[in-house]
C-alpha cells in the first residue's frame, strides 16, 4: 500500500450543500483512491445522496472543490462559467441512479451509444460493437434490440450500468442502485458491481445493502446529518464501530435483517 | 334530382380549385405554425423574462381573440400602416399565427410534463441542455403532444374557410360563389362540408398513424 503510486481518482474539498435554508452538506473532505471501492452508508436524509449527485453537478453545490481524475470544478465560483469543465467532469463520473432512468424511447443498445455517439462523436457502428461487447459483459447479449419498457427492474438497471461504462468513465457512482428492485431481482444486479469492483474499477457507491458493502467496497463511510460520522475500511466500521451514532445505526440496521 | 347531379357535376373543377387552397393554405399554416410553435414553446421556457415575456403576450393574445379578427386586422388593418397583403400571403400569415399560438403552448406543457430524470439522465453522460432536449426530451414531448396537435391541426383545416372573409379562393368560398350563380344552395354547402370532412378524415388517420409509431417503445416486446 504505498501511497504515492495510489492515483486520487476523486478528491473533494469543503464540500456545502443547503437547499433553503435547510444545510443538508456541510463541509465536506473526501478522497477516492484509483480502483477503489467506497461504500456510503447512513440513515436516510443524511446526505449521502445528494453528497453523490454534488459529485457530478446533478446536484449544484453551493461551496466547495470537487475534483474527479483531472477536472477540478470550484463550486465557490459560478457554476454558470464552468460548465464546460462541469460537463468534462460528468465524462469521467459515470452515474448510475436509483430509478434507472433509461431513455424510454430508444433501444437497449442505442441507449448505450447514445453517449458514445452523441457526446463523444464517436462512429455509431465501432459504438455499436462496444454497446454489444457491455452487454454481453452485464448478460443481456440477447436484448439488444428490446425497449427499456420490456424489461424488468434488474435488467434496466443493468443496461444502466452498462450506459455508464460505455462512456469509459474513470469513476462509477452508484446511487442506491438496488433501492427500487424486488428483492429477487437485487443479486444480478450487485453481482454485475462486484464484478467491476474486481476489474479495479474506481467506484462510490450510496447503498443500503450492508452484506454487500462489507465484502465489496473497500472502505466505508458512515453519514449522518449531512457530516461524515466515521470512515473506515469496511471490515472494520461493521465490526468494530468506534462513534456512538454508527453503533446506533448499525445495530438497529441488523436487527431489521 | 338529374339537375342537381349535374349541376354538382359542373361545380367540381371549381370545388376541386378551392379544395386545392384549402390544401395548401392548411400545409403551409401548419408547417409555419408549428415551427413558430417550437420558437414559442422554447421562448416560454427561457429562464431570461426578456425571452419568456413576449413569448407570453403573443400566447395569450392569440388565444384571447377571435381569429377573424385577426385575419382582419391583417388584411384591412394593416393597409393603413402601409403594409399591403394579397388575400393568399395574409391569410397564410394570419393561420401560421394562430397555429404558432397554440402549437406553442401545447409544446411547452409537453416539454415540461416531460420528467426531471430524463434530463439527469442526459446530463450525466455528459450531453448539453441542446443535445438533451433534441435527444431525449422532445422525443417524450412529441409523443405527449400528438394528440392535441392534432386536434389544433384538424381546427386548422376547418378554420381556414374564414378565410373566405378576406377574399381568398378556397373550398367554402368556391361553395359560396357557385350557389348564389345557381341558388343550390344546400347541395352546394353539403359537398364542400363532405370534402372539409374528407380532409379532417385523412389527418386524423395520419395522427393516429404517428401515434401508433411514436408508441412503439410502450408495447412490451
Amino acid at each position: 500500500m504505498d501511497s504515492n503510486t495510489k492515483e486520487t481518482m476523486i478528491n473533494v474539498k469543503g464540500l456545502k450543500k443547503s437547499f433553503d435554508n435547510n444545510h443538508v452538506l456541510s463541509d465536506i473532505d473526501l478522497n477516492v483512491h484509483k480502483g477503489e471501492v467506497l461504500a456510503i452508508i447512513g440513515p436516510s436524509g443524511s446526505g449521502k445522496t445528494t453528497l453523490l449527485r454534488c459529485l457530478n453537478f446533478l446536484e449544484a453545490p453551493n461551496g466547495g472543490n470537487i475534483r474527479v481524475a483531472n477536472t477540478t470544478v470550484d463550486a465557490s465560483q459560478d457554476l454558470k462559467k464552468q460548465k464546460k469543465a462541469i460537463r468534462a467532469l460528468r465524462k469521467s463520473a459515470g452515474f448510475v441512479f436509483q430509478n434507472f432512468n433509461l431513455f424510454p424511447h430508444r433501444t437497449v443498445l442505442e441507449n448505450i451509444t447514445e453517449g458514445p455517439v452523441i457526446v463523444k462523436g464517436e462512429e455509431p457502428t465501432s459504438a455499436a460493437k462496444k454497446a454489444r461487447k457491455l452487454l454481453k459483459k452485464v448478460g443481456l447479449a440477447n436484448k439488444e434490440d428490446a425497449y427499456p419498457s420490456a424489461l424488468s427492474g434488474g435488467q434496466q438497471q443493468r443496461v444502466a450500468i452498462a450506459r455508464a461504462l460505455a462512456m469509459e468513465p474513470d469513476v462509477i457512482l452508484f446511487d442506491e442502485p438496488t433501492s427500487a428492485l424486488d428483492p429477487e431481482l437485487v443479486g444480478e444486479v450487485l453481482n454485475v458491481m462486484k464484478e467491476l469492483a474486481s476489474e479495479e474499477r474506481t467506484m462510490v457507491i450510496v447503498t443500503h445493502e450492508m452484506a454487500f458493502a462489507r465484502d465489496v467496497a473497500d472502505r466505508v463511510i458512515f453519514m449522518a446529518d449531512g457530516q461524515i460520522v466515521e470512515e473506515a475500511p469496511a471490515e472494520e466500521l461493521f465490526s468494530a464501530p468506534k462513534r456512538e451514532r454508527t453503533k446506533k445505526f448499525l445495530k438497529k440496521i441488523l436487527e431489521k435483517q | 334530382m338529374d339537375a342537381i347531379i349535374d349541376l354538382i357535376l359542373k361545380s367540381v373543377p371549381f370545388l376541386m380549385k378551392g379544395t386545392a387552397f384549402t390544401v395548401g393554405l392548411s400545409a403551409g399554416s401548419m408547417i409555419l405554425g408549428l415551427s413558430l410553435g417550437f420558437l414559442i414553446a422554447f421562448m416560454h421556457l427561457s429562464p431570461t423574462r426578456l425571452i419568456r415575456w413576449p413569448a407570453m403576450f403573443f400566447v395569450s393574445f392569440i388565444r384571447g381573440t377571435p381569429l377573424i379578427v385577426q385575419l382582419f386586422l391583417i388584411y384591412y388593418g394593416l393597409p393603413e400602416f402601409g403594409i399591403r397583403l394579397d388575400p393568399i400571403p395574409a391569410a397564410l400569415l394570419g393561420l401560421s399565427l394562430n397555429v404558432g399560438g397554440y402549437t406553442g403552448e401545447i409544446l411547452r406543457g409537453a416539454i415540461q410534463s416531460v420528467d426531471k430524470s430524463h434530463w439527469e439522465a442526459a446530463y450525466s453522460i455528459g450531453m448539453t441542455p441542446a443535445q438533451a432536449m433534441r435527444r431525449s426530451i422532445l422525443p417524450q414531448a412529441i409523443r405527449v403532444a400528438l394528440p392535441a396537435l392534432g386536434n389544433t391541426f384538424l381546427s386548422l383545416i376547418k378554420d381556414t374557410a374564414i378565410a373566405a372573409t378576406i377574399q381568398v379562393p378556397e373550398l367554402f368560398r368556391q361553395a359560396q360563389l357557385i350557389s348564389a350563380r345557381t341558388y343550390e344552395v344546400f347541395a352546394m354547402y353539403l359537398s364542400a362540408a363532405a370534402i372539409y370532412w374528407i380532409l379532417c378524415i385523412i389527418l386524423s388517420r395520419l395522427q393516429s398513424k404517428m401515434e401508433q409509431r411514436s408508441n412503439r417503445h410502450m408495447r412490451a416486446n
